[in-house]
């Protein structure tokens, strides 16, 4: 049993050394699309913040939705780009979060509804009654413009839930993967977050003769910058606020690009009061 | 045969066909459509990938597989010495009671369960695997200290406490207790690497990303690596390093956490309190009757349904594949060379966790319970393909025996088939374990309920669906040792 001595001694010295983590401040992002670009497109965040900042600045990559909100609750990271609905969520999660900063197109949002050619159904101004019975994917179970919005919607029209209204399901878990999964044929209709699909649209990853838009929803608030409340205990009076200032000043197109957004405007809590009694309204949050 | 033997016979026959007949009945109800349009396309790239991997990112490559090592590595050690010592006790009825239900949730469960408390941090890693583990390797362990000899512990003067044990038992069990140990290490590491598709940083951490985004040739690398680690095992995995590797594993990857005391105590005394219970002074039954009914009709009763389902098509085609796979494996059919060429399509076969199978298959096939019936069906076939192989090479044939598919059909499979039901029963309850976990992937098994419950912060919800998935594996756990007993099969299986 020497092993386990040895075992147990390391296991305890080990766990007392972590408490004295030095002061990162650090932050996370949802893994909305292109995992494997994560890194590339949040370092280049990480590396401004940190000469605005003047602190050690981390990117935490995640891999899904929730592991960003559990993230921010535990205060492994302390400033989250999330969804309208994570946001709204994690700041449920956290007493004193604040929105700080939003996309200037967040401000005005939309979902578009994609359908693969053998649909048969193509773009329509109003709702596109035709997708029932037929097989429909969403993107992450945690994503706003990629399930709250559109599942309000079809269920404001149909009166039903979507598990009765198509003959399938399912969540891709990122835009990147509803596009491909409805190009392929995998899924006949998808809804997927405009901005990623015009990304992607652009960089010719997509094969408009396979797959098109059929649909867009109105216009909701969505993606923002998320703070934790205890910052400025930890960083100094001011650091909120410098932080803020420090995201609505990004001007370097390349790092706009990352998310992409033509540039970051102030937001509020209340912005975002509509993400949250959508979410209560289709039960993915209780009623208070 | 004998006449002896006939009652057993018609047993087993018996349990051939309503095992058969469950699965063959499961499979009207399932959903099995290809919606892929293109496999073949996608198959191809695939192919291309394999071609063609991709090692440029070889830093990001050997820094996840020392991670997915480390996590085996700690979480074994950990496991085989609490596993150890609750086999001493294994008597008890307390103990095996809570080494069932340990081992009865899964440790990507456990893992999420870990990630609220102590955040995607090493320790959450080391715990999720040291925890299931430790109630397997107690179970297998206690079973085999009441198999061993009792009659040198019986002449024994004083044959009582802990030196009779030492002396007598142990020494008996000791060399399949180590063969059984360093089978799970495979496993371990099997599980490390499942453990990265919910974002510890070992191998899977990477194949999702780069199967999910189409990315193939990263993947092959990946693939490549995790074959590489799992088929080198019997070179590298020597009693006497283990203290070495152990001590490395630790020094790379310390068992760290954000640990905050905050963060359990509200996931302990808030976040699981059933949600109509939460902050209310007098408990109003309604409301958590209505909690209880909703759960149960819109989640519990499809997830459990379909976990069946699932797992009696999964178990179904397992035979099926174990008995046209094992002589690939077996001294009776083929030269040494074309066996070994056999063996080892089977142990890629087994070494490729299912989880990771099914979701190549979901890309391939699309979603449906098909790509899950599949990779159950594979990993598990060819896991008891390769041992019943292994065992008929050691049965003693007449000179003039038959060859080709009536040796197959007369000589072999009539002698090994006892042998086959022992490992199929062994295996339905890992396969019941499988089945609710693969729903995370999206099929609506008791997972794809979980995972939903965890996304919307209802940890509540998520326990009671955990819990409901452990008491289906415990169920499944005591019918199949009950069968084995009563057809007189051996009680644990030849160690895998």
């Amino acid at each position: 049993m020497r092993l386990l001595t040895v075992l147990t001694a390391l296991l305890v010295s080990s766990s007392i050394s972590l408490s004295a983590l030095a002061e990162t401040f650090s932050f996370t992002a949802i893994p909305d699309q292109d995992e494997s670009r994560l890194q590339e497109r949040f370092g280049k965040v990480a590396a401004y913040l940190e000469k605005e900042l003047g602190v050690k600045v981390k990117y935490v990559p995640v891999k899904s939705y929730a592991a960003a909100v559990t993230a921010y609750r535990n205060n492994q990271v302390q400033l989250a780009w999330f969804g309208g609905l994570s946001g709204v969520q994690a700041r449920e999660l956290v007493a004193g979060s604040e929105a700080i900063a939003q996309g200037y197109e967040d401000q005005f949002f939309v979902t578009y509804l994609i359908a693969n050619k053998r649909s048969g159904l193509s773009m329509s101004d109003d709702f596109p009654a035709g997708i029932a019975n037929k097989t429909f994917t969403f993107g992450a179970k945690g994503s706003t413009s990629g399930r709250l919005m559109p599942e309000f919607y079809i269920r404001e029209h149909f009166k039903k839930s979507p598990e009765q209204i198509f003959t399938r399901v399912g969540f891709s878990d990122d835009h990147s993967r509803t596009i491909a999964l409805v190009q392929s044929g995998a899924y006949e209709l998808g809804a997927v977050n405009y901005k990623v699909w015009e990304d992607e649209l652009a960089a010719g990853i997509i094969d408009p003769s396979e797959v098109s838009v059929i649909w867009q929803t109105p216009s909701y608030p969505d993606y923002q910058w998320s703070i934790r409340g205890d910052v400025d205990a930890r960083w100094g009076t001011g650091f909120k606020a410098k932080v803020k200032q420090s995201l609505l000043n990004i001007s370097d197109a390349e790092i706009l690009a990352a998310f992409p957004r033509q540039s970051f405007v102030e937001a509020t809590n209340d912005d975002y009061q509509p993400i949250k009694d959508t979410a209560m309204a289709i039960g993915l949050m209780d009623a208070e | 045969m004998n006449v002896k033997t006939r009652p057993h016979n018609n047993t087993r026959l018996k349990l051939s066909l309503w095992l058969a007949l469950a699965g063959f009945i499961a499979l009207l109800f399932a959903d099995i459509d290809m919606h892929r349009a293109s496999p073949g396309q996608e198959l191809l790239r695939m192919a291309q990938g394999l071609m063609a991997p991709n090692f440029w990112s070889y830093r990001e490559i050997a820094s996840s597989a020392f991670n997915t090592l480390a996590f085996a590595l700690q979480g074994m050690a950990l496991a085989s010495a609490a596993g150890f010592i609750l086999a001493l006790l294994y008597r008890h009825p307390a103990v095996r009671g809570f080494c069932a239900f340990i081992r009865a949730i899964h440790e990507l469960f456990w893992a999420l369960i870990f990630i609220q408390l102590f955040g995607l941090s090493p320790l959450t890693g080391l715990l999720a695997i040291a925890i299931p583990y430790a109630g397997t390797l107690a179970k297998i362990y206690g079973e085999l200290f009441e198999e061993t000899e009792a009659a040198p512990r019986n002449n024994l003067l004083q044959s009582a406490g802990l030196s009779a044990f030492f002396y007598t038992t142990l020494p008996l069990a000791w060399r399949p207790l180590l063969q059984y140990t360093s089978y799970r290490f495979e496993c371990a590491i099997r599980s490390s690497i499942v453990l990265g598709f919910v974002g510890l940083p070992t191998l899977g951490y990477h194949l999702e990303t780069a199967l999910g985004n189409g990315q193939y040739n990263d993947a092959a690398a990946l693939l490549y690596v995790l074959l590489a680690i799992v088929v080198s095992l019997r070179w590298w995995l020597k009693k006497a390093l283990l203290p070495v590797y152990l001590v490395a594993a630790l020094i790379y990857l310390p068992p760290n956490a954000h640990f905050s005391w905050a963060n359990i105590a509200r996931f302990l005394s808030e976040d699981i309190i059933p949600a109509p219970l939460r902050n209310k002074a007098n408990i109003d039954y309604v409301a958590v009757f209505d909690w209880l009914a909703m759960l149960w009709q819109q989640q519990i009763l499809p997830g459990v349904t379909s976990t069946l389902i699932l797992s009696q098509i999964a178990l179904l085609l397992t035979a099926i594949l174990s008995l046209a796979w094992f002589p690939l494996n077996s001294r009776q059919f083929f030269s040494p060379l074309k066996r070994s060429l056999g063996d080892g399509f089977l142990i890629i076969a087994r070494t490729l966790p299912e989880y990771l199978l099914a979701f190549i298959g979901l890309l391939l096939l699309g979603p449906s319970m098909l790509p899950a019936i599949l990779a159950l069906g594979i990993h598990n076939g060819a896991i008891i393909a390769h041992l019943l192989g292994r065992y008929s090479g050691e049965l003693v044939l007449r000179e003039d025996a038959c060859t080709g598919i009536n040796r197959y059909s007369y000589e072999i499979l009539p002698r090994v088939y006892r042998q086959f039901l022992a490992l199929l029963l062994y295996r339905w309850e890992v396969i019941m374990r499988e089945t609710a976990i693969l729903g995370m992937l999206g099929i609506g098994t008791l997972g794809f309920y979980i995972d939903s419950a965890f996304e919307e912060f209802r940890f509540d919800r998520a326990l009671l669906l955990i819990l409901c998935a452990a008491i289906l594996n415990i169920i499944a756990d005591m019918f199949a040792r009950n069968l084995r007993q009563r057809l007189h099969l051996r009680p644990s299986p030849e160690t895998l």
